[in-house]
């Protein structure tokens, strides 16, 4: 028997996906790994908009202004991600490593 | 008439403006705008004196500075007996003195700066005369100390005369913070009376009426004693009396006329002046009569052996303005006052005779002259009778005032201090005719032989030296100072001085002679002029025939000793080198110095050293410390620093959105 899937299901996906994405932005070492978690915390954030833009019609005349900020998260994160690669690369020939842990230039 | 003070006073304050801004490199000019205002000063300073005499008083002034609504200190002068005949002093005794600075002081290179400040001093002098309140005296009284520093200072290349210069202006201060204290202990006692002042008459009346008391009588007491802490440094009283001996590295005529007529006299005319609150609080004027009576006789045993001419004078100063606060300390204003008047002709007269035996030869030394009086007559004469006058020979004007302030110090029944001022006549009389005799009896000693040139020609030549820069030490050392306006070269006879010096010398002596008769004009006398009511001459027999016979025997043992040299001095070494080194004050004071106040002042560098340079560094280290812990936070690690965003974010939720959905923290 399958549940009627409601809005809490994509609140627990969102969130879900969200602690992931933190999770890997925190504990993988590998650049391109931590972008790509960062990925997954844009994408979480984005469910609960669309998931919010759907259930809570809050502002009349302002229905879709979830929806649209999901469309707005996706583009930045592309841009995001173009940024942030060109920047493993740019790191990655000067130092010859991708591990954050080893670029640590900024220590006190 | 009596507004034409405020002119009095304006003249010299005009004369040292324009000398100082404008004609500064012209002395010829300069010393004529300063003669010429001090002139004036002395005609308008007559007719001043001569409305005063038929009757008229003034108390002007205007609002100088107002403290809240009710409270002003005005600025203000005050012409009434004893103004105006301190007017006619200052203007007389500074007149006569400019002119003779033209011959003492001829060739100078500091000329016009000389005259300049001799105005400004005038100024000075005549402000603190005039004052109405002691706010304004206050002002004249620094006034005076300043131009006092600034010609004993005149030959300022000098060392000794830069230190001299110096140790006057410290040492009077010390007595200048007692008297300030003094102004506003008297201001705090009137402003709880409900009318704060600090006027002269209105002191004097609040003293008279008993309403300054209304808080004790200590208040008042300590307020007069700190008055009088001014005094004592101005006029040179122990324990302050060590600068002026000091002071005598200034021109011969400075001395003559700050520290022997005019600026000295400063304090006693306070005293004077602040005669009512005095006299109310009795403490206070035993003070001064015990401090004057000892100064007196503490001054003229040092003047016993000192061999620098002008240092007799100034101890004799010294001991004379001591005269002048027994005086009025035995309760007797008039006998103080008098004093005053007399001793500022006569000692302004025995300084100028100095001067011109030391322009004549070169050397203020005693032991260095001899003979001089088939050289210099006039000075010969003008000094023994001003010599006379302060030994308090009769009928010279000596004689009148020191009378009176004997009779005084004898009606007051103070046993001790009568004796001091007894044992002081026959001191001065020997100490004045030992100089006299030295200088002008005997043979020739031919003046000073190694270094042979004038003092103040070769202080001349140095400045002139100094100022234009060239070889200056060898010259100096080698005595290239030429000879200047009658400076004698040495070696030859000595020689009367120019008639502008002699000139003078005859005018001054005319009040040494005569002064003195004011006290005996009935109506028209000194005391009845002060008091504003006549009062008959006090003349006690038996003290003055005793005076007469102390000061006979003093010049009698001076001639014997110097003059005859039929007695060879009674020496004792100890007491010898305990007078000769003046007590050993300065090297007391020293001592103080180098205990008191480097002991003080280690304390203090060690409280900076630890404290104050502690909590500077402390704070400094604080910071250092606080960043080296703190450094080690900043790992340079990117995803610690996310660790912590993240921290952070989940504490905020738990507060701002889990805790109230608990109802944690909601009332």
């Amino acid at each position: 028997m399958l549940l009627p899937v409601g809005p809490i299901h994509y609140l627990i996906f969102a969130t879900l996906l969200f602690a992931i994405g933190m999770y890997g932005a925190l504990a993988r070492r590998n650049a391109v790994a931590v972008l790509l978690s960062i990925e997954l915390m844009f994408n979480g954030a984005a469910i609960l908009f669309v998931t919010f833009a759907r259930y809570l019609q809050i502002v009349q005349g302002f229905e879709l202004a979830g929806q649209l900020f999901a469309i707005f998260i996706i583009t930045v994160a592309a841009a995001d991600a173009a940024v942030g690669l060109a920047i493993v690369v740019a790191v990655y020939r000067l130092r010859h490593t991708v591990q954050v842990d080893q670029i640590d230039l900024m220590k006190g | 008439m009596a507004s034409l003070a405020w002119v009095v006073f304006a003249l010299p304050a005009i004369a040292f403006l324009l000398i100082g801004l404008v004609t500064l490199s012209n002395p010829r000019l300069s010393s004529l705008i300063s003669i010429l205002a001090v002139a004036g000063s002395w005609v308008l300073a007559l007719v001043v004196f001569a409305a005063v005499a038929g009757g008229a008083r003034l108390e002007q002034g205007f609002p100088w500075l107002s403290i809240g609504p009710d409270a002003a200190l005005p600025f203000g002068i005050r012409v009434d007996s004893l103004s105006a005949m301190m007017l006619v002093v200052v203007t007389t005794v500074s007149l006569l003195i400019q002119v003779y600075s033209l011959g003492y002081m001829a060739g100078d290179p500091g000329f016009a700066r000389y005259y300049c400040f001799l105005s400004l001093f005038t100024f000075s002098m005549l402000g603190l005369v005039l004052a109405a309140n002691l706010l304004t005296i206050f002002i004249f009284w620094e006034g005076v100390g300043v131009c006092s520093y600034l010609l004993i200072g005149h030959w300022f290349a000098k060392p000794e005369a830069a230190e001299a210069a110096k140790k006057a202006f410290v040492t009077t201060r010390f007595g200048d913070f007692g008297f300030l204290i003094g102004i506003l202990l008297l201001f705090t006692i009137t402003a709880r009376l409900g009318e704060p002042t600090l006027d002269f008459a209105r002191l004097a009346e609040l003293a008279e009426n008993g309403q300054l008391m209304t808080f004790g009588s200590g208040l008042v007491t300590v307020a007069a004693v700190l008055l009088f802490c001014g005094a004592i440094g101005k006029s040179a009283q122990f324990p302050l009396h060590v600068w002026l001996p000091d002071a005598m590295e200034g021109p011969t005529p400075v001395s003559a006329l700050i520290h022997a007529a005019t600026m000295v006299a400063a304090g006693v005319y306070l005293v004077a002046r602040a005669f009512p609150l005095f006299e109310t609080v009795p403490t206070a004027l035993t003070v001064v009569a015990i401090i004057g009576g000892f100064t007196a006789i503490f001054a003229a045993t040092m003047g016993l052996v000192a061999n620098d001419i002008k240092r007799v004078m100034a101890y004799s100063t010294v001991s004379q303005l001591g005269y002048m606060m027994l005086g009025l300390g035995s309760g007797a204003l008039v006998a103080g006052t008098f004093h005053l008047f007399t001793h500022a002709f006569f000692k302004a007269l025995l300084f100028l005779t100095a001067g011109s035996v030391i322009h004549a030869i070169g050397t203020q030394d005693l032991r260095e002259m001899g003979g001089l009086r088939r050289y210099m007559p006039i000075t010969f004469a003008t000094m023994g009778f001003a010599g006379a006058a302060l030994a308090g020979i009769p009928p010279l004007s000596g004689f009148w005032s020191k009378d009176e302030v004997l009779a005084a110090a004898y009606s007051s029944g103070n046993w001790v201090l009568f004796l001091f001022a007894m044992i002081t006549v026959f001191l001065t009389a020997f100490y004045m005719f030992r100089a006299w005799f030295m200088t002008f009896f005997g043979e020739w000693r031919g003046g000073r032989q190694e270094s042979s040139i004038d003092v103040h020609a070769a202080d001349a030549a140095r400045i002139a030296q100094d100022v234009h820069g060239t070889h200056g030490a060898v010259h100096a050392a080698g005595g290239h100072a030429a000879p200047h306006g009658g400076a004698h070269a040495p070696g030859s006879t000595p020689h009367e001085s120019p008639a502008v010096m002699s000139i003078p010398l005859l005018i001054l002596l005319v009040p040494t002679l005569v002064s003195g008769f004011w006290a005996l004009l009935g109506p028209a006398s000194f005391a009845a002029f002060i008091e504003g009511k006549p009062e008959p001459f006090r003349f006690d027999p038996v003290v003055g025939g005793l005076s007469i016979v102390l000061a006979v025997l003093g010049i009698g043992l001076a001639y014997l000793i110097y003059g005859a040299r039929a007695m060879r001095p009674i020496s004792v070494q100890p007491l010898y080198e305990l007078l000769a080194h003046k007590y050993w004050i300065d090297e007391i004071y020293n001592k103080i110095m180098d205990v008191v106040i480097l002991a003080g002042a280690q304390l203090v560098f060690l409280f900076d050293l630890r404290v104050i340079d502690g909590i500077v560094d402390g704070i400094g280290r604080l910071a250092v410390g606080i960043g080296y812990t703190v450094r080690t936070l900043q790992s340079g690690r990117v995803q610690a620093y996310a660790m912590v965003v993240f921290g952070g974010l989940l504490v905020i939720m738990v507060f701002t959105t889990l805790l109230p959905l608990l109802g944690v923290g909601t009332r």
